[in-house]
């Protein structure tokens, strides 16, 4: 296990190792995607009080979901950078922070469009909502401090600490989100309480999410191997594949 | 020439005090202290700040009582919040720029620890007179009475909080030419915990509700950024100066 | 006294090309090295990666046999380093520098001692002037002064001699010949053409550079 997780960190094998995970990835991420959003889309129940609406929930909270999850995974890969110098994890963690704030922004805009029939406005200040958008910050900073600096080397490290910071705020900045939100508005409808869901309503959005995750994967490795190629662009390996490939 | 002949003696081993750290964190607080009084531009231009902010509101809003009592809680902090973070900027670049900070990082004493000094000689210098001036601009807004201790406490806690992870943000851009903006981004999002039981502490003052839990979280942020603010401080300024 | 500074296989890439590859270089106490090329040789990176600054480069560096990442403060509490930048606050005096420097280091310090290494590099009068109203040449002078007042075995120096006037440059090489003579080490990046010596030996930087492929 160490041995496989040690020949990973070079890039040069995780190049070569990759490329077959590649088409099963992006096969599941299609089909799970496809499957979940025709039956959620067309087939699943409307809501008995939201009607059709809710169906936005299918973008909604696997988006959501993904966008934190992809803040904890780059603090994760700049702390593995920090920590034990693997440089291909910083190469991961550059690649995911456009992909998560861009969740960040679907998240937000799937909201704010379902606010239209919800709360009759494109914009409600909801705690989750609130708290989608302070992330959405948090990305734009890691990317902007990344690309301030005039050496890589420094700003990736710049950017791994960053997001470990953001990621030790990220639960507070929730909790008290939370908190001013009860405080300043009673709980009216949020899109974030649902009541208990029919399965017919949750298995599509299960696959949903496990879809957007796969894609996330797939994304993130495609990004990450271009990276290395660019990165490597003077090593031998890397120029001896360019030979093949001719 | 008095210590001429020291010149052929042999070197005496490095050495220090036992309480070398303690001399090296009271003689930072010191040194910054100084500089920030020999400039005073440094200290009264963010209360300054503090004030023309606060004169814009009813200016731009509307003049009237009630409605300014209402929004006076968060006006005042975030006046006081964007005033502090002003002065951000300076805590590491004049010391970046002049060596200084090169030193202070080659010091045997641990870094963190001074990196605290200079952030302990910020907030003395910048959120606290920003605390105690915080009722005064209170009062122009119509600020319901009882509230004003609450204020200016929730002000001294908080900005505490506020200099501390500011100053993270502050190292991190310290390499960067023209952080400022850059720093205002990667900042702000994270001073909104402070901001919402700051800010909520002074209303809950005005609501007569009871504001020790409030003042207990912004005391909980506080420890939890004395803890661990100084370790990323310490972190971003190696990076900053040495890529 | 024991002193020893090692680098082993030392190699640092900047921007795709390799500074210098393979480097292994010892010093010892009682020994100048001079550290001479080109400009963007990295005289300036081999410096702050021998002063324990800069971490990012392949090889090691041993304090005394141990690995700097280990041996730290007690390397630090040892090493003198002077970069490019004096570190002279413009606005405190030249006392309140040094003082601030040998408080640094966790000493009390006493005025006196300050007085007296302000004398020797020829600040004796400026004590008392805000640094600002110095020139260049004696704001580094007052970065000098630490040399005399802060006993350390190791310095580090990069291009001190830079805004030096002919005497202070003379006043600085015996310096360090005496710190040398009294068992103590330098390690110096000049364009200066120091005085030859027994003591002194040379490292030229710019003949590993090149491509980064392997």
């Amino acid at each position: 296990m160490w041995a496989f997780l040690h020949k990973l960190g070079s890039p040069k094998e995780f190049y070569a190792i990759t490329a077959r995970w590649l088409t099963p990835l992006w096969l599941a991420a299609v089909a799970l995607i496809l499957a979940g959003g025709v039956w959620g889309l067309a087939f699943a129940p409307a809501d008995y009080q939201q009607g059709n609406s809710f169906r936005i929930i299918y973008v909604h909270v696997p988006a959501a979901f993904l966008a934190q999850s992809i803040f904890v995974a780059m603090a994760a890969a700049g702390l593995v950078f920090m920590v034990w110098k693997i440089k291909l994890a910083d190469m991961a963690a550059a690649m995911m922070a456009p992909l998560g704030a861009g969740m960040t922004f679907v998240a937000l805009f799937s909201g704010a469009v379902w606010g239209v029939p919800t709360w009759g406005t494109w914009w409600q200040w909801d705690a989750r909502l609130t708290s989608m958008l302070i992330l959405f910050f948090l990305y734009i900073g890691v990317i902007a401090l990344r690309g301030a600096f005039v050496s890589r080397e420094g700003g990736a490290r710049a950017a791994s600490v960053l997001a470990m910071v953001g990621v030790i705020n990220i639960p507070i900045i929730k909790f008290s989100v939370d908190w001013w939100y009860t405080l300043h508005q009673p709980a009216s409808f949020s899109i974030t309480e649902k009541p208990a869901m029919p399965a017919e309503m949750w298995l599509p959005l299960l696959l949903m999410v496990l879809g957007f995750y796969a894609f996330f994967i797939a994304v993130t490795l495609t990004r990450t191997r271009s990276e290395i190629l660019r990165r490597e662009s003077s090593k031998r390996w890397v120029r001896a594949l360019v030979e093949e490939g001719r | 020439m008095s210590r001429a002949d020291s010149r052929s003696t042999p070197l005496p081993e490095a050495g220090e005090p036992a309480d070398g750290l303690a001399v090296a964190w009271r003689a930072t607080l010191h040194r910054d202290l100084v500089l920030r009084l020999r400039r005073p531009g440094e200290v009264l231009n963010p209360l300054a700040f503090f004030a023309l902010v606060i004169t814009l509101f009813p200016i731009g809003i509307s003049p009237e009582a009630p409605l300014l009592a209402t929004i006076a809680p968060g006006l005042l902090w975030v006046a006081a919040l964007l005033a502090a973070l002003l002065s951000l900027d300076g805590v590491f670049r004049d010391d970046a720029e002049d060596g200084s900070l090169e030193q202070l990082l080659l010091s045997p004493q641990p870094l963190p620890v001074l990196a605290l000094a200079k952030v302990a000689a910020h907030w003395l210098l910048t959120g606290l007179p920003l605390a105690l001036m915080a009722p005064l601009l209170g009062v122009m807004l119509s600020l319901p009475a009882g509230s004003y201790g609450v204020l200016a406490l929730s002000l001294a806690l908080g900005s505490a909080s506020l200099s501390l992870i500011g100053a993270i943000g502050a190292a991190l851009t310290v390499g960067v030419a023209r952080g400022g903006v850059l720093l205002s981004l990667l900042v702000l999002p994270l001073y909104i915990p402070v901001l919402i039981f700051g800010a909520g502490a002074v209303q809950s003052a005005i609501l007569g509700g009871g504001v020790t839990a409030h003042l207990a979280i912004l005391g909980a942020l506080l420890a939890a950024s004395l803890i661990f603010a100084p370790f990323a401080i310490a972190a971003a300024l190696r990076i900053s100066l040495n890529g | 006294m024991s002193l020893r500074l090692n680098a082993r296989r030392l190699a640092c890439e900047r921007d795709d090309r390799w500074l210098f590859r393979d480097l292994d270089l010892e010093i010892r106490a009682g020994e100048i090295l001079r550290v001479e090329g080109p400009n963007g040789s990295g005289k300036t990176t081999l410096l702050k990666i021998l002063s324990g600054q800069l971490m990012d480069h392949e090889g090691e560096v041993l304090w005394n046999g141990i690995p700097l990442r280990r041996a730290r403060r007690d390397f630090l509490a040892s090493l003198l380093y002077l970069g490019h930048a004096p570190g002279v606050k413009a606005a405190l005096t030249p006392l309140e520098n040094l003082a601030w420097y040998q408080a640094l280091a966790g000493e009390h310090g006493d005025e006196a001692a300050r007085l007296a290494a302000l004398a020797r590099v020829g600040l004796a009068g400026f004590e008392d002037l805000p640094a600002a109203q110095l020139s260049a040449g004696q704001q580094r002078r007052v970065a000098l002064a630490r040399l005399e007042l802060t006993p350390r075995p190791l310095w580090v120096l990069d291009e001190p001699f830079t805004a030096i006037d002919r005497d202070g440059v003379a006043a600085l090489e015996a310096r360090l010949e005496a710190h040398t003579a009294r068992g103590g080490s330098v390690l110096v990046t000049t364009h200066h053409a120091l005085r030859a010596s027994t003591r002194l030996r040379r490292l030229t930087l710019g003949e590993g550079g090149g491509d980064v492929a392997r």
